[in-house]
C-alpha cells in the first residue's frame, strides 16, 4: 500500500505530515512531500487515519 | 511569420501546400478512406501508424499509435484536434493550418474512422479567429466528402499556456474550466464528459494523412530512428529570418537555427519552448532527438527554437520566462502556485546582481521541490529551464553573484514576451 496525493485538491493543511512525520514532509510552503515506495506495515493505520482526516480529501491509501 | 525553405527533400507537409481541396487531392491523391470502414481497415491504419513510429508533435512526443489504440478501446471516443498552440514562441500549427489545412483534416478523418470516433472537435484559441476561419473554409470545401465519419466541429477556447495540456483541453472542450486534472493512471483513456477522448496535435494528424497514403516505410526514410520523419519547427529570437521550417528529426540544433540565418554568433538557444532548455556552446551540435537531448537535460518539446543574442543576459531572460511561467500556472497545485513565483524572484536577484551563493542554493532546492509535484508538467518545465540556465550561463554566474551583473541584464533581449501580465509584476 502507498499514499497517493492529488495536488489539485491539497491546500496544505498539513495534518498528514502531523500524523505521518516519517513518511510525509512539508515543503517550505507547507505542502506535503511524500516519501516514495510502499508504506511500512506498521504505518498503515496512521496512513488511513491521515487520509480520513484530510479536510480536502486530497490524500488516499492505494494498493 | 515568414515561410522558411528547409533543405530540399525534407519538406513533406509543407511542400505542396494547397488550400483548395481540389488542388490538395491533385497533389496528394484522394483520401485513402473506404466508403465502409470495417475492423480490418481500422487495424490496417493503426498498424501503419504504429510501424511508422510516429510520435506526437504537440510536445510530449508520445507514440501516436499507442494513444489511438487506447482511445479505440473506448466506446465512441471524441477526437480533439489540439490547435491551441499555447507555447508563445510556436507558430507551426497555425502555419500548417494556413498552408495545408486539408492534410490536417484528412488526418482527422482517418483517425476518427480508425478509432470509431463519435465526434471530431477542432480546438482553437478564441483570440485566433483567423485560424478558425481557415479551418471553417477548408471544412466547407470538402463537405461533399461522403466517406468522412463525422462532420468536424469548431470550438473556440480560452487561450492559456496550460490550455493545450490534454486533460485541460478535454475539460474546456466539454464546456468546463480548461485546467489540468489529476490523472495518476495514464493507462486509462482521457475523459470527456461521460466518454473518452483522444487528443492529437494538427501536425501529428497531417503526418498520419501522409503515412496512410505512402506507407510507414516511406515515413521512416527521413529522421532519427527513435522519432522518425520530419517535424515543423518555429525559429525566432536573434535570427535574420524568423519563421517556420520543416526539418528531419535528428538535425543538429545549430543547423536548425542556421536555416533562419543567424544575425550574429548565437550565445544560446532555448529549445523546446518556455518550459524547455537553454543549450549553448558545444551543446548546440546535439541532434534534435530525445536521447541526445536528454543527455543535455533537454526535451524536444513542440519544435520551438529561440536564439539568444551574444550581448543579452541569459539570467535576465531566464527570469523573464520564469515569470511568464509563474503567471501562467493554472493555480491549482501548491508547489506550482508558490514555487514558480519564488523561483522567478530568485532568478531576478541573480540577474540584478543582488544574490549570493545562498540564493543560488535556495533556487536549486526550489527547482527540486517543484519538479514532479503538479497535476501537470508545468512546474517540471520551469525547473528544467533553470537547471539548463545554470549550464548554459554558468560562466556569467560568478560576476552576477559578486554583484557585477553583465551589462546585458538591462536589456530585454527576447523582446516583449507575449503576455505582459507577468512583466508588470516586476519592481
Amino acid at each position: 500500500m502507498k499514499l497517493l496525493l492529488d495536488p489539485t485538491k491539497c491546500d496544505g493543511f498539513g495534518f498528514c505530515a502531523e500524523l505521518l512525520g516519517d513518511v510525509v514532509a512539508l515543503d517550505e510552503w507547507g505542502f506535503p512531500v511524500l516519501a516514495g515506495g510502499n508504506l511500512p506495515a506498521e504505518r498503515l493505520r496512521a496512513a488511513r487515519q491521515a487520509a480520513k482526516m484530510c479536510p480536502r480529501r486530497a490524500i488516499q491509501v492505494v494498493p | 511569420m515568414t515561410v522558411l525553405q528547409a533543405r530540399p527533400g525534407t519538406a513533406r507537409l509543407t511542400r505542396r501546400g494547397a488550400t483548395a481541396y481540389a488542388d490538395h487531392t491533385a497533389a496528394h491523391g484522394p483520401l485513402p478512406l473506404p466508403d465502409r470502414v470495417g475492423p480490418a481497415w481500422q487495424q490496417w491504419l493503426l498498424s501503419a501508424v504504429e510501424r511508422s513510429g510516429l510520435t506526437g508533435r504537440g510536445g510530449a512526443g508520445f507514440p501516436s499509435a499507442t494513444k489511438m489504440r487506447l482511445a479505440a478501446s473506448a466506446a465512441g471516443p471524441v477526437l480533439l484536434v489540439n490547435a491551441m498552440e499555447g507555447e508563445p514562441a510556436s507558430s507551426k500549427d497555425h502555419y500548417l493550418l494556413a498552408v495545408a489545412p486539408h492534410l490536417v483534416l484528412d488526418g482527422a478523418d482517418l483517425v476518427a474512422a480508425a478509432i470509431g470516433a463519435s465526434r471530431v472537435i477542432f480546438c482553437i484559441p478564441n483570440d485566433r479567429r483567423s485560424a478558425a476561419a481557415m479551418v471553417a473554409a477548408a471544412l466547407a470545401d470538402r463537405r461533399e466528402l461522403a466517406a468522412a465519419p463525422c462532420q468536424p466541429e469548431l470550438a473556440l477556447l480560452e487561450p492559456r499556456f496550460v490550455a493545450g495540456e490534454e486533460s485541460a483541453l478535454a475539460a474546456a472542450a466539454a464546456g468546463k474550466l480548461g485546467i489540468p486534472s489529476f490523472r495518476p493512471d495514464k493507462g486509462v483513456p482521457l475523459r470527456f464528459g461521460r466518454g473518452a477522448a483522444l487528443v492529437h496535435n494538427p501536425e501529428t494528424l497531417a503526418h498520419t494523412a501522409l503515412i496512410a497514403r505512402r506507407g510507414p516505410e516511406w515515413f521512416r526514410q527521413l529522421g532519427a530512428d527513435e522519432v522518425p520523419g520530419t517535424c515543423l519547427v518555429t525559429i525566432s529570437g536573434a535570427v535574420a529570418r524568423p519563421g517556420v521550417a520543416e526539418v528531419e528529426t535528428g538535425t543538429p540544433v545549430r543547423a536548425i537555427i542556421d536555416i533562419a540565418g543567424t544575425c550574429d554568433a548565437v550565445q544560446a538557444v532555448l529549445v523546446g519552448g518556455y518550459g524547455g532548455s537553454w543549450l549553448g556552446g558545444n551543446s548546440l551540435d546535439v541532434p534534435y532527438a530525445p536521447t541526445p537531448l536528454r543527455a543535455c537535460g533537454a526535451v524536444m518539446g513542440a519544435g520551438v527554437f529561440i536564439a539568444l543574442a551574444p550581448r543579452a543576459c541569459g539570467w535576465r531572460e531566464t527570469e523573464r520566462v520564469a515569470r511568464f511561467l509563474a503567471a501562467e500556472s493554472a493555480g491549482q497545485c501548491g508547489p506550482c502556485v508558490f514555487g514558480l513565483p519564488a523561483i522567478a524572484a530568485d532568478l531576478g536577484l541573480i540577474a540584478d546582481g543582488r544574490a549570493d551563493r545562498e540564493v543560488l542554493d535556495r533556487l536549486l532546492a526550489r527547482c527540486d521541490q517543484v519538479a514532479g509535484r503538479g497535476a501537470c508538467r508545468h512546474p517540471d518545465g520551469a525547473a528544467r529551464l533553470v537547471r539548463s540556465a545554470l549550464v548554459a550561463f554558468g560562466a556569467d554566474l560568478r560576476s552576477h553573484l559578486s554583484g557585477a551583473p553583465c551589462p546585458g541584464s538591462r536589456l530585454l533581449a527576447l523582446g516583449t514576451l507575449p503576455n505582459a501580465r507577468h512583466e508588470a509584476s516586476r519592481s
